[in-house]
């Protein structure tokens, strides 16, 4: 976090001393009491009371039994289900995402292109949820314009072939929807700080593009293309709404089976809900840590 | 060197064929309500709705209480932390971002634990209670957004010069906050805004597993039993959230304007 301790420093030196008539730190901590306060009833203790759930039998004694009974095969599959979907609609929306940012940042194509791709990826990426589960059903559902477009002038018919919306391949089709949009929007920045200089440099001392992007582009942009991977995987793991209206409880992934647990306890164990939830949180938290560590790293070439 | 331009086309004919497909096929999907013909149909069905209305006014009114609650949680921090707590900013962003580290599913189940008839505050117990609470977990999930837009905004004016000013000319805190930076960071606060309506417009964990009638479970619900009218209402949804975008680049522009001149 260079920047960070950089504005730090920065502002500290520049403080004038505090005024004299208040003591200097009580008054100054008064004034984020209640972001704090907030924070902790509503964002930290509820989620640590679910820590601490997972830890403890329905009587509330200590115990490991919930972490084990997360082995169950069920649930490991629905883990499993969800990460591999968090995965490929990750990995698919960065590396479309990247090529759709870069074909707008340094594609030489007309200088309105840029400006509409943002905004149109503003919206996108905020087009998730119920609605974008609607979309989808309408375009690619039995009755959808595609699936009878393809039916009717190309003589394919789409479901025959194995394909299902309501399934790992459809959801991933569906995510990728919010998913590649947010790849742009967290990309762009960094490709504007792929400087010029440096392309013409590589281009002056016999460089290939191959080159270039191999020794030059690649190494500069990596934490950047893998920390928007990170992110994109966490914004899919977390995500229920979509999944929830598009395929009802029938896809086995971890938030569905976390929704019907807190709904009705289908696992038979409160605690092992919590449990469930602490894992979720683990996976997430595991893959923050690692994007706002390498954006870190990313934004030393920004400057 | 003149850069063949014949990949980055392709790139944004691909990427618009399938950001605009679905929208296409949605439209066209929503009109097909009457057998044989286009019509609008769907679309006078869902607005006719009582629920349609109930559940969207409800939602627009509790988007409005979470903006509230969540500039006057944020401005105020914001402010404060770059006066005087410069140094604890990396512990308030860290709090800032955890809602995209926790899901909001996770978070939500932590409030029934906390919250519930039960607890020490059971919150949960009434519907205002649980109005409440729903708001506090939307200015939850809104804290990342409004945060950074908050922040940006109050970077780019000179919040010591300001409030020095105010405060040689007699200002109290009150007045200082609401009176110079408030009005100072306008436009900040109205991205923060538009883009807290989007989320919490549509929202649906939160409002579906504390029960309350909100806009995202009526969504599901119609999704669920209806054809037709689901894709009428994506598409509003999309004019929404098109709307909210739409104005952040309205005051986006015109705070880039005004820090120009």
């Amino acid at each position: 976090m260079t920047p960070g301790e950089r504005r730090l420093s920065l502002d500290t030196s520049a403080a004038p001393p505090s005024r004299p008539s208040l003591p200097a730190l009580p008054w100054a901590w008064i004034g984020v009491t209640p972001f704090f306060v907030f924070a902790a009833l509503f964002l930290v203790l509820p989620t640590a009371l679910l820590v601490v759930g997972a830890f403890q039998t329905a009587d509330g004694e200590f115990t490991l039994a919930n972490l084990r009974d997360l082995t169950h095969p069920s649930i490991v599959a629905a883990y499993w289900i969800s990460i591999q979907i968090s995965a490929a609609s990750a990995i698919g929306g960065a590396v479309i995402g990247a090529f759709l940012a870069y074909a707008a940042v340094g594609g030489g194509l007309p200088a309105w292109i840029r400006p509409t791709l943002m905004t149109f990826s503003g919206v996108a990426s905020n087009f998730a949820g119920v609605p974008l589960a609607f979309a989808f059903l309408a375009t690619l559902g039995r009755t959808g314009l595609v699936t009878w477009a393809l039916a009717n002038w190309f003589g394919v018919n789409l479901y025959a072939t194995g394909f299902n919306l309501l399934s790992f391949f459809g959801l991933t089709l569906t995510y990728l929807y919010f998913q590649i949009p947010l790849m742009v929007l967290i990309l762009t920045p960094a490709l504007d700080g792929l400087r010029k200089e440096w392309r013409e440099a590589s281009q002056i001392l016999g460089a290939s593009t191959f080159q270039y992007w191999r020794w030059i582009g690649l190494p500069v942009l990596w934490p950047s293309l893998l920390g928007a991977t990170l992110l994109l995987f966490a914004n899919a793991f977390g995500a229920v709404a979509t999944a929830y209206a598009l395929t009802g409880s029938s896809l086995n992934i971890v938030t569905i089976l976390l929704y019907a647990q807190i709904r009705g306890d289908v696992l038979h164990n409160q605690n092992l809900g919590y449990a469930l939830a602490l894992g979720m949180i683990l996976i997430t938290g595991f893959s923050n840590v690692a994007y706002i560590w390498l954006r870190g790293r990313a934004e030393r070439w920004s400057r | 060197m003149k850069k063949p331009t014949f990949g980055p086309w392709l790139a944004v004919i691909l990427g618009a064929a399938y950001f605009l497909i679905p929208l296409i096929a949605t439209v066209e999907f929503s009109m097909r309500m009457k057998r044989g013909e286009y019509s609008f149909e769907a679309y006078r069905v869902v607005l006719g709705d009582p629920r349609f209305q109930e559940s969207l006014a409800y939602s627009v009114v509790l988007a409005l209480v979470t903006i509230v609650i969540g500039v006057l949680l944020v401005v105020p921090t914001a402010y404060w932390v770059q006066l005087r707590l410069p140094k604890l900013r990396p512990v308030v962003e860290f709090v800032t971002l955890l809602p995209l580290v926790i899901p909001a599913i996770v978070i939500v189940f932590g409030y029934l634990r906390m919250y519930n008839s039960q607890s020490w505050l059971p919150l949960t117990d009434s519907r205002r209670g649980t109005d409440l609470l729903l708001a506090f977990g939307y200015v939850t999930l809104a804290l990342p957004y409004l945060y950074r837009s908050i922040d940006t905004g109050l970077r780019a004016i000179d919040v010591r010069t300001l409030t020095e000013a105010a405060e040689s000319l007699g200002a109290g805190p009150m007045t200082i906050l609401f009176r110079v930076i408030f009005p100072n960071i306008r436009s900040a606060i109205l991205s923060g805004a538009f883009l807290t309506f989007a989320i919490v417009i549509g929202e649906f964990t939160f409002a579906a597993l504390l029960d309350r009638p909100a806009f995202g479970p009526y969504l599901q619900l119609v999704g669920a039993n209806r054809a037709y009218e689901p894709a009428a209402l994506a598409i509003i949804a999309f004019v929404v959230t098109w709307a909210c975008m739409g104005l952040i680049q309205v005051f986006g522009a015109a705070r880039g304007a005004a820090s120009k001149t």
